[in-house]
Order: structure tokens, then C-alpha cells, then sequence
């Protein structure tokens, strides 16, 4: 440090070492030293308002009252909000309205592509494919009915089909020539079942629950509507239980479908989504329109 | 650290003799200088001292001088006009109309851009992408031709810049009188003029940011709906921010931004090499600068052609001196080469002491014709592809788009009655400003029932609109897994046009 500066005028910090080895001073530009002390005020602002300081185990604060989860509940009831106009108008229409509707079709199947994947696809697939043993959505082939109605029936109350095991009931020869006939109908669309096919089927009660004609209709109303109980439609080449042809006929016939105390009986239940408030009916009518426009809805 | 000269002010009165001439390299100033002096006894201290010499001369601007350039007529200067003019597209743009809305219109809200009669949805942001490849290479090779030519005739900073300090010299008066009046104590006089002058500012920064949000809605409404109080936060927030900017950076930082803000001026320091063209003082021709004397002919003078008058540091608008070489600070305006060719003309000597030469050129090397540069040709080449990029895309621009998603899970499914069915979801881009009744047909195979299709679809403008539909063909008519088929969709518009579009897809059945 030199007493008297040797070097006046220049813009030294008055540091001069070794006689003439000094320190320059060339300050930052102002507006930068503004902007410096303007960030600081801005540090100081921000953390009286938002939480910041680690005090313990939580954070300040803050006094505006911020936190993430606010953030995101006011997220979440936006998003409400954006639905609520929609699902105020399904409230008052029938699926049937819904699908009429290009709009509302679009936003009921969108909705409800989430009911279906949390509730539907772990038998059913994840776009109605199917799985063995639980029936295929996508197609037009109905057990109990592909109109909204039954859908949502479907649905709200679950289905346990019954067919009876006729191991007992039917002799060897008899299941093997009605397997048979099985196989036959589905490949000629219910035109090329034998004769001795279907005798059997008409004299041992099969008709009861797959039709007179084996579509499966129990009733054909006049309306062109018809009744079923759940039964096969025998006349059209999609199988129930796979993988189809003759070794299942067999032993669908054999051990019959849901049959207590029969361990090769075929399983086929559908659980009740309506009764313990898994689904909510506005739930349930969107499922509805989802399910009736996977493809084969009628 | 940009090498900032003091003001032409104190250049004025400053010793003329620069003792150093290796002028023409960029020079690298720093805030702090220390040169440890080796405390050997051989080495006299006034050696060291000699170091420190120019150390007044290095003191860097950081603002707390304000740079008065005079300004002068000139060939440069009318050029300077005429490229900042471009920015009247900024300002007045925004009012054209086309087919009875405004003719450039960004409208966010509806993610649609109008372009004339093209409408940009975002589906086509690719060219976007070819837009900014073709502006960021043209910069590039700008640069390396001709240097810093976007700072000095084009950039918004220092056309802003430009303009502000013109409106400050008619009010003002020149660069004199200037600084006489901003040392003056404060008088009702000069209130009035600095009122004046800065409430002109704050209008210039009010016009610039309201134009830049009149690019994004429409204008005429925007005007309207502005002093009514009718227009939204982000309107008010977003003019004031622009405004606020414009009055700072041009009224108060100027050159300052260049020295210390700007990227550019970083980057594009990069990207200069020998064959560059800048403005340079031509140092064999003009030194030993001196002063014309008194009796001495031109044939027999001892000093080079530069008289040091110093009208190229008066003039610049940074304050530098370009006989110090190139230097960052310079952003290339080339308004001292109007300075010195006045000068010259005025001594009788030839022009172009200050001009626009390269490194090579000066140094005697030879210079490559443009053409015969491989960069040239390299950046050349990337500039069209993005333009043939841009211009296929402006004209390939369809009326509608048709996209067809097939359904995967399943990928079919048997129907009862004997037949495979496919799903798909189409997906309608509708593009003109119109909602479109589209019907849609497929093709590609006899015996196919399309369905799901019977009703045209009803796309809305701007907008994607989905639609599911089911191809069915007879299961034993499929000789292939796969089979290619295409969909159609065409709607007439209200003008009797009729548009359509198509797009292949795949029906998919039973492995055969
Ligand atoms: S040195 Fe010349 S070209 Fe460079 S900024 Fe100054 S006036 Fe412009
Ligand atoms: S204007 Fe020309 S003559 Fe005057 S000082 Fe600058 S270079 Fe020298």
C-alpha cells in the first residue's frame, strides 16, 4: 500500500504492489450493479411470500399460503369444471341420446376409455379384445343383448350363465355327434348341422335356452326383437370358450357352464359393477357407450 | 470485455500520437489489468511503465458516459435508412387485410396462423423449424462475408437506437450542444425539452409494443378495445414490458446493450475470419496520422493520409475509434466511412481510407472472388434447401388432412355373420376457415361394407374432428393377411370448390 499514489489520475484502487504493480479499478456498468441489487430484492421478496427457508422439517411457509398440492386440487377442479358442462348434460340422456349426439359420443367415449381400463380390461382386454373364456366386445355377437339396455344391464347387475354338465345325461356317442353338429354349424352358418345333430338338440332340451334355432334366441318377438338367456348362438363361427372346434364343444357339453361341485366346469361370471357403488349410474352410462361403440354394438 | 473508447469528447482533446500500430487484431481489454513486474534488476521500470501508458486509453465505457455521435449526411447513412425502414413492416404490418381479416394474423388462442390466404395450423410447424434454419444460416454466412451486418443496418437495437438519438438531436440540437445542456442545472427550459423528448420516447416504446401484439389478434379491435380498457392483462402487461424495454435499451443503454447484453455481437465476433469484409481503417495509407501544416505540399509531406480530425470517433455511435482496429465494440455501420471520405474530399485525397476491406485485402494477400469460396457455396446450398423446404410446404398446404389410426387392439374381430371387421379412427383436419360437411368412402377392394360413414362428418374450422368407422370384408374372401386399402374424404365448400384428400391404410384378418 502506497501512502502517497504515485500514479494520480489513473483509475487505480490505490493497491500498488512492488512499486508499480496496481490494481486498476473499472467498476461493473451501473444498470448491471442495479439489476444485481434489484435480484437481491427479489430473493428477499420471494422468500416472505413463497415457501423457501428449511425450517426443521417443512419448509417456510410463506405468506402468501402457497403449496404444490393446492396448486394441483386447483388444477384438479379446473379440469371439474371443464368436465361438469359435459356431464351435466349425460345426466338427463339416455345412452341411446348420448351416442346420437357426435359431441357428447366423443366426450363419453373418451371419459369413459379410463372406467373401461380400470374395471373392464383385465378380462376383457384393453379394447375389447377378448380373452379366453371372457367374451370378445368389439364384435356384434351378444349373449345377452348388444343394445344400450342390456349393456347397461349387463353392467349394473353382472351375468352367471348355467348350462348343465351332461356327462350323466348324455351318453359318449350323443355328446360326440352333438359336438359334431356344433363344429358344423358355426363353420356353414348354421345351414350344414347333421340330421342326428339335430335331433339331439331338439329332443334334449337344448332348445330351452339356445332357441329353436340355435341362434340363441329363447323368444322372437314380434317387433324383431328377441329374448335370450344368455346362451351361444350356435349359427355363427365365433366360439365362446376357446379356442373353439370340437374338443371344446365336448367338454363345454360334458361339464357345462357354472356347475357347483364340478371342477372342469366352464367358469363364466361377470361381476356386478351397479349394486356396491363400484360404478356410479353416470359411471355406468358412459361404460355403456363405450362398450356399445367398441364395434358391435346393435 | 469489449475495448470501449472514452467519449468522442475526451478523444477530442486527447494527445494525438498513438504510439502503437498494431492496429487491425481484435483487441481484449480487461476491467482489471495487472502485469506482475518481474523486480529484475536489468529491467529499467520505465520498460514496465510503458506498459501502463495506454492504460488511460483502456477505460472502458460502462455507461456512466453517454455517447453523442454527429451525425452526417452520407452515402452510408442513406443506406442506414433504408435498411432500418424495413422495420416499417413491424409497425405497419399488422393493418393489411386480405380477403376481409388481417393479412398476417398469429392467432394463438385458435392455434392458427394466417398467412395471406394460407392458414398455418400447427400440424405444419415443421416449416417453422425450416424458417428458422434458413434465417439462423443466413445470418451465419452474412457474418462471414461481410461481417456484423444485421448490427449495423438492421438490428432493432441499434435502429431504435438510431432513431431515439435523432429525435434527442432535433430537440436537442448536435452533440455540443447536447452535452452542454445535459451539464446544465436544470432550468424550465430544458425540463420542457427533456419532457418532450422523453414523452416521444415512451410513445415510440407504446407503438412498438403495441404493434407486436397487433400481430396476434386483430388489429383495428385491438386499438378499440385498448383505451376502452376492454383488452386483456396479458395485452396491457405485454405493451407495458415492450414499451418499458424499448425506452430503456434505446433511450438509456444503447451501445451499452452492445458491449454487454447481446449474444450476437458475441457470436457473430466468432464468425468473422481474413476474408471478411468490415469496415477498416486502411493504417499503411493513414499513418503516420498528422495534421495538415501550414505550407507543406502534398508531394512532399511527411505524414499519411489520415489528418487526425477524429470525425470518425465523432461520428460513431458506439464511441470507438476504428483506427485501433477491429474491435468488438464496432458494429459495423460503417458511418465513419461517410466521416473520412467527407474529410478526404475536403484534403483532396482519395477515398477510402476507412472502408470496407478485409484482413487479406490490407495485408496485401491475395482475396478469393466471392464464388470461388467453398462457404459460400456450403451455406449457400443449406439456404435453399430450407427454402425449397418452406416453399414445397406453402404450397402443399392441403384444404383438409385425413389421418387413419388403426384400431390395435383388436386388430379385427369376426362378426357373426361371417365376416372380419377392422376399426379405425379417422381423424379430420379441416384447414379452411369453414366448417366442412366430409364425407367419407374407401376403396381398394370390391366387396368391402364400410360403416360408421353413412353421415357426412361434420369437421369444424382449425380443428381435428375423429370419427370411428368399420371396414368389413367377407372372411373368406381374404387371400392375404393384410390387405391395402384407402379412404377418401371430400367435401364442397361453400364457394363450390370441391376439396378432397386421401390416405392409405391396412386391413388386417386372420394369419391365412
Ligand atoms: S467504428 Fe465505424 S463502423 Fe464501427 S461502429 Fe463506429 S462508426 Fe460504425
Ligand atoms: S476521419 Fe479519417 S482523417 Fe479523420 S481521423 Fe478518422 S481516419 Fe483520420
Amino acid at each position: 500500500m502506497a501512502e502517497n499514489n504515485p500514479f494520480p489520475g489513473e483509475n487505480n484502487t490505490g493497491h500498488i504492489w512492488d512499486d508499480n504493480l496496481r490494481e486498476l479499478e473499472n467498476p461493473p456498468p451501473r444498470w448491471w450493479m442495479m439489476g444485481f441489487w434489484a435480484s437481491i430484492l427479489f430473493v428477499v421478496g420471494y422468500t416472505i411470500l413463497y415457501p423457501s427457508w428449511p425450517v426443521g422439517q417443512e419448509p417456510t411457509p410463506g405468506i402468501m399460503g402457497w403449496s404444490q398440492i393446492k396448486e394441483y386440487e386447483k388444477g384438479l377442479e379446473q379440469v371439474a369444471a371443464m368436465r361438469a358442462q359435459f356431464e351435466d348434460r349425460i345426466g338427463g340422456m339416455t345412452a341411446d341420446q348420448i351416442i346420437a349426439d357426435p359431441g357428447l359420443k366423443q366426450y363419453a367415449v373418451a371419459s369413459a376409455k379410463v372406467l373401461f381400463g380400470d374395471n373392464c380390461s383385465a378380462c376383457h382386454g384393453s379394447g375389447g379384445q377378448g380373452n379366453p373364456g371372457y367374451p370378445v366386445l368389439a364384435d356384434d355377437d351378444w349373449l345377452y343383448g348388444g343394445k344400450t339396455a342390456k349393456i347397461a344391464e349387463t353392467i349394473t347387475g353382472g351375468r352367471k350363465g348355467v348350462m348343465t354338465a351332461h356327462r350323466t345325461i348324455l351318453t359318449e356317442p350323443e355328446v360326440e355327434t352333438l359336438a359334431n353338429w356344433v363344429v358344423q354349424m358355426s363353420e356353414s352358418a348354421g345351414a350344414g348341422g347333421s340330421e342326428e345333430g339335430w335331433a339331439l338338440f331338439r329332443t334334449k332340451g337344448c332348445t330351452a335356452c339356445h332357441g329353436q334355432q340355435a341362434n340363441g334366441h329363447v323368444v322372437d318377438l314380434p317387433n324383431g326383437e328377441f329374448v335370450t338367456v344368455g346362451a351361444a348362438n350356435l349359427t355363427d363361427g365365433i366360439w365362446r370358450f376357446e379356442p373353439g372346434g370340437y374338443d371344446s364343444a365336448k367338454h363345454t357339453i360334458l361339464n357345462g357352464v357354472n356347475q357347483t361341485g364340478l371342477a372342469e366346469t366352464r367358469n363364466a361370471v361377470m361381476p356386478v359393477f351397479g349394486a356396491q357403488g363400484k360404478l356410479s349410474e353416470q359411471d355406468i352410462k358412459k361404460l355403456v357407450v363405450y362398450v356399445h361403440e367398441l364395434g358391435g354394438g346393435k | 470485455m469489449g475495448l470501449n473508447r472514452v467519449s468522442p469528447l475526451a478523444a477530442d482533446d486527447r494527445e494525438t500520437g498513438i504510439t502503437e500500430t498494431n492496429a487491425c487484431h481484435v483487441r481484449q481489454g480487461s476491467a482489471v489489468k495487472m502485469v506482475k513486474s518481474m523486480s529484475h534488476p536489468d529491467v529499467p521500470h520505465s520498460a514496465v511503465d510503458a506498459l501502463y501508458e495506454e492504460a488511460d486509453r483502456w477505460q472502458i465505457n460502462t455507461g456512466g458516459q453517454t455517447i453523442h455521435a454527429k451525425r452526417i449526411a452520407g452515402r452510408w447513412r442513406t443506406i442506414k435508412w433504408l435498411t432500418a425502414s424495413v422495420w416499417l413492416i413491424y409497425l405497419l404490418g399488422p393493418y393489411l387485410r386480405w380477403e376481409g381479416r388481417q393479412a398476417v394474423l398469429f392467432d394463438i388462442p385458435n392455434r392458427q396462423y394466417h398467412i395471406f390466404s394460407a392458414t398455418v395450423l400447427p400440424q405444419d410447424f415443421w416449416m417453422l423449424s425450416l424458417l428458422l434454419l434458413f434465417f439462423a444460416i443466413l445470418l451465419a454466412v452474412m457474418t462471414a462475408l461481410v461481417g456484423r451486418v444485421w448490427c449495423g443496418f438492421f438490428c432493432f437495437q441499434t435502429v431504435w437506437t438510431d432513431i431515439f438519438t435523432w429525435i434527442e438531436e432535433k430537440l436537442e440540437g448536435p452533440p455540443p450542444a447536447r452535452r452542454k445542456l445535459d451539464q446544465a442545472p436544470m432550468s424550465l427550459d430544458k425540463l420542457r425539452i427533456k419532457a418532450i423528448k422523453h414523452a416521444l420516447w415512451i410513445l415510440i416504446g407504446f407503438l412498438t409494443g403495441f404493434s407486436f401484439v397487433a400481430w396476434f389478434t386483430d388489429a383495428p379491435t385491438l386499438w378499440r378495445a385498448f383505451f376502452v380498457g376492454e383488452a386483456s392483462g396479458t395485452v396491457y402487461v405485454t405493451v407495458a414490458l415492450f414499451a418499458a424495454g424499448t425506452y430503456i435499451l434505446a433511450g438509456f443503454l444503447r451501445e451499452q446493450t452492445c458491449f454487454w447484453l447481446c449474444p450476437y455481437a458475441r457470436i457473430q465476433g466468432v464468425m468473422l475470419d481474413r476474408t471478411t469484409i468490415v469496415p477498416t481503417y486502411d493504417e499503411q495509407r493513414g499513418e503516420p496520422r498528422g495534421r495538415v501544416k501550414r505550407g507543406e505540399t502534398e508531394d512532399h509531406r511527411t505524414t499519411g493520409d489520415c489528418v487526425d480530425c477524429n470525425q470518425c470517433v465523432a461520428v460513431c455511435p458506439t464511441g470507438i475509434d476504428i483506427r485501433e482496429g477491429q474491435q468488438e465494440g464496432c458494429i459495423t455501420c460503417a458511418l465513419c466511412l461517410d466521416a473520412c471520405d467527407q474529410v478526404m474530399d475536403k484534403v483532396g485525397r482519395p477515398h477510402g481510407l476507412i472502408r470496407y476491406a478485409s484482413l487479406d485485402e490490407l495485408e496485401g494477400r491475395p482475396t478469393k472472388a466471392l464464388l470461388m469460396r467453398p462457404r459460400v457455396w456450403v451455406y449457400g446450398a443449406i439456404l435453399l434447401l430450407a427454402l425449397a423446404g418452406i416453399v414445397y410446404g406453402f404450397t402443399a398446404l392441403a384444404p383438409i388432412e385425413l389421418k387413419a389410426l388403426h384400431e390395435r387392439a383388436p386388430l379385427f374381430v369376426l362378426l357373426s355373420d361371417g365376416s372380419i371387421q377392422n376399426k379405425y379412427t379417422l381423424k379430420i383436419l379441416n384447414k379452411v376457415p369453414e366448417p366442412l360437411s366430409v364425407t367419407i368412402s374407401v376403396s381398394g377392394r370390391d366387396d368391402m361394407t364400410l360403416v360408421g360413414a353413412e353421415k357426412p362428418v361434420i369437421a369444424e374450422p382449425g380443428g381435428v374432428t375423429p370419427t370411428v368407422v368399420f371396414v368389413k370384408i367377407p372372411r373368406r374372401s381374404l387371400a392375404a393377411e393384410q390387405q391395402p386399402i384407402v379412404f377418401h374424404a371430400e367435401a364442397t365448400r361453400s364457394s363450390g370448390a370441391l376439396i378432397e384428400t386421401e390416405r392409405e391404410s391396412v386391413f388386417v384378418g386372420p394369419r391365412q
